[in-house]
């Protein structure tokens, strides 16, 4: 249980929540923090009752009400039935166990990976579990942060632990300066390009080097966010300054002294210098481009100056894959991306719905005017960064160069609400899966890009290059 | 306590394909819903519709039970909805290159195992399922082999990898996670009680 030497964030956070080892070798870790949403909920709670079970540690569970949120007309009930059901089930589960949720009429209600760190219930050295794969999010406080599915959002209420085997650790490090109009989903982009959607299957990633060091925190949340699109379990980047700042003050951080106590254990797990590692990646952060996706899985992604890729080129064993998201998408090989004209264009998601990434987005989109052609809608990630966006003016921003303004919540990222693509639109987003139908038409395109080169995509009617829109 | 899963026998289904990811297996609007009940007609929907012949409506290959599947099968979101709508189409083990790792967690949790072979295994493995449907697939936990058993007396014999957990838990009747944890529920606060932030950092140290 040593928590010095040479032993990474990961493994120190792991030992310190090892409750023990269960008899197949996996581990019994303790769960910090909980977070749960209407989607992947409501079976759990039914596991509980069929069993007799209560919730262990009722207060280290926050609902919050995300995924099926319309965005324009929330009045009640809900005119789609299925959601009113679910909305509905979220109430009567949370009200009978006994926990806090933020429904419509809380100022506080969001996407849930954007409300927790909002909150302060993100923090260092915690571990944090979620019914949702993005939870690998709040790996950019240095938590250790992992998505599940329904049975262990059960085994979470009723234990407050879960089974699991413990991954390895990779280090991968970004060094060099980034290039103006290169963002944090570039970066997120071009290492899933880099290592593949599976190279992290097995893997924890520690997201380390100059490039993090320099970024915000929801910069560093949009990097882990998409550690799950590479295949890691889990992604985080060590606590430092940029880390006691951001939480100093919200919520749920602790308070006075307190808080000094806090801050210096959390800068205490960070990984030393000379922490060891199960394997380590370098990559340079100046080559980075303005990165945009064209296939149907996150690492199919080219730089913006960049063609699609030339399938005959590819070793026999890819093409098949290639050929079949080339197919999908409507490309063909050596296609420019630059140039693809999009129909619909999507600022929200998990990723990329945080008051930093509408700014970057309205400084774009200021003074200038969606393509004609193009559907556009803005979705804040919670009623937080929508009020904090209003209060700035962005909404005007983004109104006047015809884009949608809309209520919280994730919106066209999976299309469980009714914002959807129709046929075989083509959409700019700022999500973070590029997934077949994952826009809510089966046959529906999508371009994974940063929200700034979404805007510059509206504005242009099809992809652009944002830095010549910056410039 | 659950059944002891040690071997399963089934007729099997080609999906060689790699990236399978949880959307293509069961579409997110099929998520608006308080149960897992009828999510097995929903398995792979869209996928079946743009895509003749999907093995999933291959007369041949209905009411098969053993899936066998390409490289990263089971990626993207970590939507439970996706082993249940393949459980309730009727799958009963998976044999692919490899998995993505929250759906392998809730196979075992579902206990559904997931066992890995090579791709030319697998190869061999389609091809005699597309040559003989009748043919039975036989996932073996203990002796950590998949074999193919041909209606006409063929077969074929391969080794295959289990990730320990998952083997020993299916194989003992263990994968019932949640009884197992929370007996140690006192174990569970001695531990929260070391953790400083579970008192907010009220004590000094």
């Amino acid at each position: 249980m040593s928590t010095t030497g040479s032993q990474n964030l990961f493994n120190r956070v792991w030992d310190l929540h090892t409750v023990r080892t269960l008899p197949s070798g996996q581990t019994q870790l303790f769960i910090g923090q909980h977070l749960i949403h209407e989607v992947t909920s409501p079976q759990a709670f039914q596991m509980l009752r069929d069993r007799g079970l209560h919730v262990l540690f009722p207060e280290r569970t926050l609902a919050t009400v995300d995924h099926i949120i319309p965005t324009d007309n929330q009045a009640r009930p809900f005119a789609d039935g299925l959601a009113e059901e679910m909305m509905s089930a979220i109430e009567r589960n949370c009200h009978e166990f006994g926990i806090t949720l933020l429904d419509l009429a809380d100022k506080r209600q969001g996407i849930v990976h954007v409300v927790g760190p909002e909150m302060g219930l993100t923090q260092p050295g915690i571990t944090l579990a979620c019914g949702d794969s993005h939870t690998s999010t709040h790996g950019a406080f240095g938590c250790i942060a992992f998505g599940i599915g329904t049975s262990q959002v059960a085994d979470v209420l009723a234990s407050q632990t879960m089974a699991l085997g413990r991954p390895k650790v990779r280090r991968v490090g970004v060094n060099g300066k980034l290039r103006p109009g290169v963002y944090a989903k570039d970066v997120i982009l071009h290492i899933i390009r880099k290592l593949g959607v599976e190279g992290g299957v097995g893997y924890a990633y520690e997201f380390a080097g100059e490039v993090f060091d320099r970024m915000t925190m929801e910069e560093r949340m949009t990097v882990c966010n998409m550690s799950i699109e590479g295949g890691a379990r889990c992604g985080y980047i060590n606590p430092d300054q940029t880390t006691v700042d951001y939480l100093r003050g919200l919520p749920h951080s602790p308070k006075g002294e307190a808080f000094e106590r806090a801050a210096k254990w959390w800068l205490s797990l960070a990984s030393p210098a000379n922490a060891q590692f199960d394997d380590r990646v370098e990559l340079d952060g100046a080559s980075i481009e303005p990165t945009v996706t064209w296939g149907i899985n996150p690492a199919q992604s080219v730089g913006v100056s960049e063609k699609i890729p030339d399938s005959s080129k590819l070793p026999i064993g890819e093409q098949k894959g290639i050929r079949e998201a080339m197919a999908f998408m409507e490309f063909h090989d050596n296609q420019p991306i630059k140039g693809t004209r999009i129909d619909v264009a999507f600022i929200g998601s998990c990723t990329n719905s945080r008051i930093s990434d509408l700014r970057e987005a309205a400084a774009v989109a200021k003074g200038r005017k969606v393509a004609p052609h193009v559907r556009a809608l803005v979705v804040p990630g919670s009623q937080q960064v929508l009020a904090q966006a209003e209060a700035e003016g962005l909404h005007e921003i983004f109104r006047a160069a015809g884009f949608d303004w809309r209520a919280a919540g994730c919106s066209m990222c999976l299309a469980m609400n009714p914002d959807k693509l129709v046929g075989r639109e083509v959409c700019a987003s700022s999500s973070n899966r590029n997934f077949k139908g994952r826009q809510g038409s089966p046959t529906g395109r999508t371009l994974l890009m940063s929200p700034a080169m979404v805007a510059a995509a509206a504005i242009t009617g099809a992809v652009a290059d944002v830095r010549e829109l910056l410039a | 306590m659950p059944q002891q899963i040690q071997t399963v026998v089934g007729s099997g289904l080609p999906l060689l394909l790699d990236d399978i990811d949880t959307d293509r297996i069961i579409p997110a609007r099929y998520l608006r819903c308080v149960t897992f009940d009828g999510l097995g007609e929903h398995a792979f929907e869209d996928d079946r519709k743009q895509m003749a012949g999907h093995p999933f409506d291959d007369p041949r290959f209905q009411g098969a039970e053993v899936m066998v599947v390409g490289r990263n099968f089971g990626c993207g979101s970590s939507r439970e909805h996706a082993p249940q709508a393949l459980v309730r189409w009727g799958i009963k083990a998976i044999v692919g290159e490899s998995f993505a790792e929250i759906f392998f967690g809730n196979c075992t949790s579902n206990g559904v195992p997931l066992v890995c072979c090579t791709p030319d295994q697998l190869k061999q493995l389609a091809q005699a399922l597309e040559h003989d449907p009748q043919g039975k697939v036989e996932v073996d936990l203990v002796g950590r082999e998949v074999r193919f058993h041909g209606t006409s007396g063929n077969s074929l014999k391969f080794t295959c990898v289990i990730q320990d957990g998952a083997r020993q838990s299916l194989t003992t009747g263990n994968w019932d996670f949640l009884g197992q944890l929370v007996e140690a529920a006192d174990q569970v606060r001695e531990t929260a009680t070391k953790l400083p932030y579970m008192s907010n950092f009220a004590q000094p140290g």
